[in-house]
């Protein structure tokens, strides 16, 4: 009843491509963006924008990026910790090595870093398919673990690598408490979100689902491969890059480069694949279930009253995790993105069956 | 020059166990077309197995023979890997059957998560021993050659010794039995193979049994040799570079790229690594496969993959 | 058998009839040999098409009519032999060269992409007429937004021509094997092309959507002035359409000519029903 789109006709085709062509569903992002923006910061908790909300946002922003590489291009990444360090590391060296560079300029900076390396190590997807090229990923991987633990001029000398950064503010405006950074990086992710949509809506994007579908099929109508790969890994380095930044920037504050290790590659590929390939929304409901899980693990025999110690705990941890995956790839491997759509297809019909 | 034939004896010793992993990868890939992230994490679940049966068993069944016992341990944690690829077979694969390889890959990532907390649940989680009577000494080789000999460490090269011979019971296996002509048959064309009258599931449990004795015994040596501790399902990471080195689907493949990434290892972390600040050998096996296979796209050994349309 | 007839080779006048058969040759093989490993696909072929004709391609199953047109589209290069085009030769052309030089192509086996619907599948053969950048298309303002909205039209005409409406947001993967081979053909016809090869785009059809794809490909070539190069097995079809054929086997030319005159063809007629030996 409520869903139903009688009546809404589109006279042109600007009007039929719109991101939200149905008015309910424009109605409904537009108020959860506001609530994000207006009503969050007075509701939730610091610990929950410290443990949940910011982290949330964050790897949603990474997610996306892969979510573009993977999901609409299908060139597999394991590599996605290394870009989020490249960005990480290369914001901290334009933030500390030039004087007066704003935050948002070296973040983006930042990006471009991860875009260079992006395309360089997208170079391979030329020639190397499938499994392949996600273990030829992995080298990214481990060389930029390596590097950054041992190129003494990336982390400004620190013998470790580990580096932090403090007094951040934005044209004077100061990103320091847990809602300030909240809303910060809140920004960030719309904003690239909406961008990200209008790319993989766009001419770019069908090249890049072609050349994932049928990449012959692809070149016959007139498609570069090395075009469409090389601006899939560029546009989804940049992406990644500047959520590493914020990662490292706003949620860590300090950091070392395991915080980008390759189990954090294997984090953000679970995100993309458990909230659907080739789906902007699908990349948060994957954060959001990713994020949310250890969490609500964590809190159960808590909850339940039931005390464990913390190395079986985290033993169970890892079997649930494990085991959660694997039932949710059984039940939808096309991920949350496509049982939220069926619903959506019922909720059009309701309550009518058919 | 003899410092150069130690470094290369090492190395390919090194990559003989390298290879012993990742035959176990290329197994389930050419059987099921499945690749099996979860072959560390097995890995390390038959050596926790082995190491515990063998504390186990002379406690519980009252004996004092070592060899009794290892030997009880083997075959227990044999048993254990034969139930665990029964339970993987129905519970995740068949429910799997016709989805994209990423899809598999992740639930294999998934079956690692959990066999790695499983397995220190059941078996406990602190570092254990196991003994198989490796001599620990070094010998001394080719000393009216080279000044002082060349150092090879003996249990490296029992390990050798022992992964060799597995590979030529597997390849026996493979050419000579029913079962083995069978496996081939399901790896070259899944529908041939049902249309003959091949089960598929009960190839899958053979399959991953197969690799699950092919881990145990990777299991056996590398934690004879380190110690079993979690750190192990971590080998298998160092497996990978030589399975597609070597091409996903090819047997000598992934012994060759052991051997080469063994090689190449060691070498360039003693040559090559002090040059560039050291600790090279966490990424070196993955350049070295990277550079091979932008000029063999499918590895050394892999199948061509041909786009018809 | 199918209604629809075509007189072949009317008037000699292009302008507006189609299957003209004394115009001027627009695309020329020459000597193409092609060999994969050890197997030899095409040996030493030689034909031409002239502008605005429908040239058909026949010949047994595995003949090399599928990698005949491979070649021309530089899925596959030929290890002898070279093309022209419009008066230019090449002996070896990327895809995309081809594409650009106007030549669109369906598949025997469809080959459309499965993750999109039918608009964007129609609307990727738009690909090479949009110009907007990476930055425009992320911002979806000024020149990219309205590009967007021009091709569109664009595809709506097709979508309309080939009386597939109903179905523009359907994924591709969804659709009945006949309509995806329509769509098959809208991805070819959106990319404006001067020659168009098409693969087998019978096969599997019943009666009634013979007729319809007949339909379409002769209005194609009448009313676009398209030429048609047409690989198909139904033999009514091709001696009613097309207005010259090409007969394959095992690789080599055998016929070519009117479909009378290879109707008649001893050759032609021993490789189809088989001689004694």
């Amino acid at each position: 009843m409520i869903y139903r789109e009688n009546g809404q006709f589109k006279t042109s085709y600007r009007a039929d491509q719109q991101i939200f062509p149905i008015l309910q569903d424009k109605l409904v992002i537009l108020a959860l963006v506001a609530f994000a923006f207006l009503a969050v910061p007075f509701l939730a908790s610091e610990y929950s924008f410290r443990a949940i909300l910011t982290p949330f946002l964050i790897l949603s922003l990474a997610a996306l990026g892969l979510n573009v590489l993977v999901g609409y291009c299908g060139q597999i990444s394991l590599g996605t910790g290394a870009f989020m360090a490249i960005g990480a590391y290369g914001a901290y060296n334009f933030f500390v090595r030039v004087p007066g560079m704003p935050l948002i300029a070296a973040l983006l900076l930042g990006g471009g870093c991860a875009t260079v390396v992006g395309v360089l190590f997208g170079i391979p997807s030329l020639r190397i398919k499938g499994l392949y090229l996600a273990v030829a990923t992995l080298a990214a991987q481990f060389f930029t673990d390596w590097a950054f633990l041992r190129i003494k001029w990336f982390t400004n000398d620190s013998s470790s690598g580990s580096v932090s950064v403090a007094g951040l503010n934005v044209l004077g405006m100061p990103i320091e408490t847990p809602v300030q950074k909240y809303l910060f990086c809140l920004a960030f992710v719309c904003i690239f979100a909406l961008l990200a949509k209008n790319l993989v809506r766009g001419n770019i994007g069908r090249e890049w689902m072609a050349i994932r579908d049928m990449d012959v099929a692809a070149a016959v109508i007139g498609i570069r491969p090395v075009y469409a790969k090389l601006t899939a890994f560029a546009v989804s380095s940049f992406i990644v890059g500047v959520a590493g930044g914020l990662w490292a920037f706003v949620h860590l504050g300090s950091w070392e480069p395991a915080a980008f290790s390759v189990d954090r590659s294997f984090q953000l590929l679970f995100m993309v694949i458990i909230g659907g390939l080739g789906s902007i929304a699908g990349s948060f409901f994957g954060a959001a279930f990713i994020v949310l899980l250890p969490i609500l693990l964590d809190a159960l025999p808590a909850y339940f009253g039931i005390p464990i110690d913390t190395a079986l705990a985290s033993h169970l941890t890892f079997m649930i995790f494990g085991a959660l995956i694997v039932f949710f790839l059984i039940v939808e491997p096309h991920g949350i993105a496509r049982l939220w759509a069926t619903g959506r297809e019922k909720l059009r019909l309701w309550p009518f069956p058919h | 020059m003899g410092f150069f034939l130690e470094t290369l004896f090492g190395g390919l010793m090194a990559g003989m166990l390298y290879s012993l992993i990742a035959l176990g990868f290329v197994l389930i890939y050419k059987a099921s077309g499945v690749f099996n992230f979860a072959q560390g994490a097995m890995v390390l679940f038959a050596a926790l197995a082995m190491a515990r049966f063998a504390e186990w068993f002379p406690k519980w069944f009252g004996f004092d023979n070592h060899w009794l016992a290892i030997g009880l341990a083997f075959a227990g944690a044999m048993l254990v890997m034969i139930a665990v690829a029964y339970i993987i077979e129905r519970l995740v694969l068949s429910k799997l059957v016709n989805q994209e390889g990423i899809t598999l890959l992740m639930a294999t990532l998934g079956i690692s998560y959990f066999m790695e907390g499983f397995g220190q649940t059941l078996f406990g989680s602190d570092i254990y021993k196991i003994d198989i009577g490796m001599p620990k000494d070094p010998i001394f080789v080719f000393d009216k050659v080279f000044e002082g000999g060349v150092l090879i460490n003996k249990e490296d090269l029992y390990a050798a010794l022992i992964a060799a011979a597995l590979v030529v019971v597997l390849s026996i296996f493979f050419q000579k039995t029913a079962t083995g002509r069978a496996l081939r048959a399901v790896a070259d064309d899944h529908q041939a193979a049902q249309s003959i009258g091949i089960p598929l599931n009960r190839i899958w449990v053979i399959v991953w049994s197969v690799a699950g004795f092919a881990a145990l015994v990777a299991g056996m040596i590398w934690g004879s040799k380190l110690g079993v501790q979690f750190s192990l399902a971590q080998v298998a990471l160092k497996a990978l570079p030589v399975v597609i080195l070597g091409g996903l689907t090819s047997v000598p493949g992934a012994i060759i790229g052991g051997l080469i990434i063994g090689v190449g290892e060691k070498l360039s972390e003693v040559y090559i690594g002090p040059m560039l600040g050291g600790g090279i050998e966490i990424w070196f096996a993955y350049v070295l496969a990277l550079l091979v296979l932008l000029v063999r796209p499918q590895g050394l050994f892999g199948e061509k993959i041909i786009d018809r349309v | 058998m199918v209604e629809t007839t075509h007189t072949a080779g009317a008037e000699p006048d292009s302008a507006n009839s189609g299957g003209s058969a004394s115009g001027k040759v627009i695309l020329d093989v020459n000597n193409i040999s092609l060999s994969f490993g050890g197997v030899k696909a095409l040996t030493d072929i030689s034909f031409n098409v002239r502008e605005h004709e429908i040239r058909a391609i026949i010949g047994p199953n595995g003949a090399g009519k599928s990698s005949m047109l491979n070649c021309i589209n530089g899925v596959y290069t030929p290890q002898q032999g070279s093309i022209t085009f419009r008066g230019q030769t090449f002996s070896h052309m990327s895809s995309r060269q081809v594409a650009e030089m106007g030549v669109a192509r369906t598949f025997q086996n469809l080959a459309l992409f499965k993750g999109m619907n039918v608009i964007d599948n129609i609307m990727s053969g738009r690909n090479l007429k949009m110009k907007s950048n990476l930055f425009l298309q992320a911002l979806r303002i000024g020149p990219a937004a309205r590009e967007e909205a021009q091709h569109r039209e664009f595809v709506e005409h097709i979508i309309d021509f080939l009386e597939i409406q109903a179905f523009r947001k359907t994924p591709v993967g969804r659709l009945p094997y006949g309509l995806q081979k329509r769509v098959d053909l809208g991805r070819a016809l959106a990319m404006e092309p001067s020659v168009l090869l098409l693969d087998e785009p019978m096969a599997g059809m019943n009666v009634e959507e013979k007729q319809d794809m007949c339909r379409f490909v002769l209005e194609v070539n009448e009313e676009f002035a398209t030429t048609i190069v047409l690989i198909e097995h139904d033999m009514g079809v091709v001696m009613d359409i097309s207005d010259r054929v090409v007969v394959l086997d095992y690789g080599k030319k055998i016929g070519d000519g009117t479909p009378d005159e290879v109707r008649n063809n001893e050759d032609v007629i021993s490789a189809y029903l088989g001689t004694s030996h």
